[in-house]
């Protein structure tokens, strides 16, 4: 057994001034999570395709109740953000956007982008699927 | 001043243990999962959308068609992968107690693989029309 050493810890969230790209980031991880959670969702969906008749019907029963459809919009909307807030990170990875500015205009537009795209979904699957 | 015969810390040489060469596996792989998804993301929602108002027998047509099955399988294994990276690294950053931390990877490992595996049975059930 190694005895543990007290090392000094770089300091932590509440040291610092909250500022965009640090909610950000928070959120980022945050959906994140979600969705991993929320993958149990789409497996029992697919599993229940694959069962048969009696148990898709339960997957539609729930996905069509009003718990089901926040679930489902809460998902659509953690799944968008985290796709564009992940574009970002491409963008820092390849050295780009570090800029004040910039950075901030690249966190505005995960945010933005992640919420419109959720909400051009809901419009697209009310308009072929009219309201599931 | 004298130069360090060794780039290795005192502590490594003496545990005998060196860098394993591997520091950025996860990091290139979480890279590497995520371009493949933002590429199928657009396909998957798509898929998703057609199957919006369909009854099992409809969704399960469409599920079984090759292309759309493929791309799913594809997806599934990058978002397995891409989640349990992160998973652990969130858990590496917040759980301290080494048995938890140890108990929650492992865990974390479970749940994906089982996640992924249970719903790439589904696809290819559907896709054999069985």
């Amino acid at each position: 057994m190694t005895t543990r050493i007290e090392r000094p810890l770089s300091p932590h969230l509440q040291t610092y001034r909250v500022t965009l790209t640090m909610a950000l980031s928070i959120v980022h991880r945050a959906t994140g999570i979600a969705l991993y959670f929320g993958t149990l969702l789409l497996a029992w969906w697919l599993i229940a395709a694959a069962s048969g008749p009696g148990a898709y019907a339960n997957v539609q029963a729930f996905t069509g109740s009003i718990i089901g459809k926040l679930i489902v919009f809460g998902y659509t909307w953690a799944l968008l953000h985290h796709l564009v807030s992940g574009i970002r990170y491409f963008f820092w990875d390849l050295g780009y956007g570090f800029k004040a500015n910039e950075r901030e205009a690249l966190t505005w537009g995960a945010l933005i982008a992640g919420i419109s795209l959720t909400v051009l979904v809901w419009i697209i699957a009310y308009t072929v699927g009219g309201g599931r | 001043m004298s130069r360090p015969s060794s780039m290795r810390t005192p502590l490594g040489r003496v545990r005998n243990l060196g860098s394993s060469h591997s520091g950025t596996t996860d990091f290139w792989r979480q890279r590497l999962t995520a371009v493949a998804m933002t590429l199928l993301i657009v396909p998957v929602i798509v898929i998703v959308l057609m199957l919006i108002g369909r009854n099992q027998a409809g969704a399960a047509q469409i599920l079984g068609s090759l292309p759309i099955a493929i791309i799913l399988v594809l997806f599934i294994i990058a978002s397995a992968w891409h989640m349990k990276i992160g998973m652990q690294i969130v858990i590496e950053d917040y759980v301290h107690n080494e048995t938890v931390k140890l108990v929650s990877v492992m865990a974390n490992n479970f749940f994906c693989i089982a996640v992924a595996l249970a719903s790439i049975y589904a696809i290819l059930k559907l896709s054999s029309g069985v």
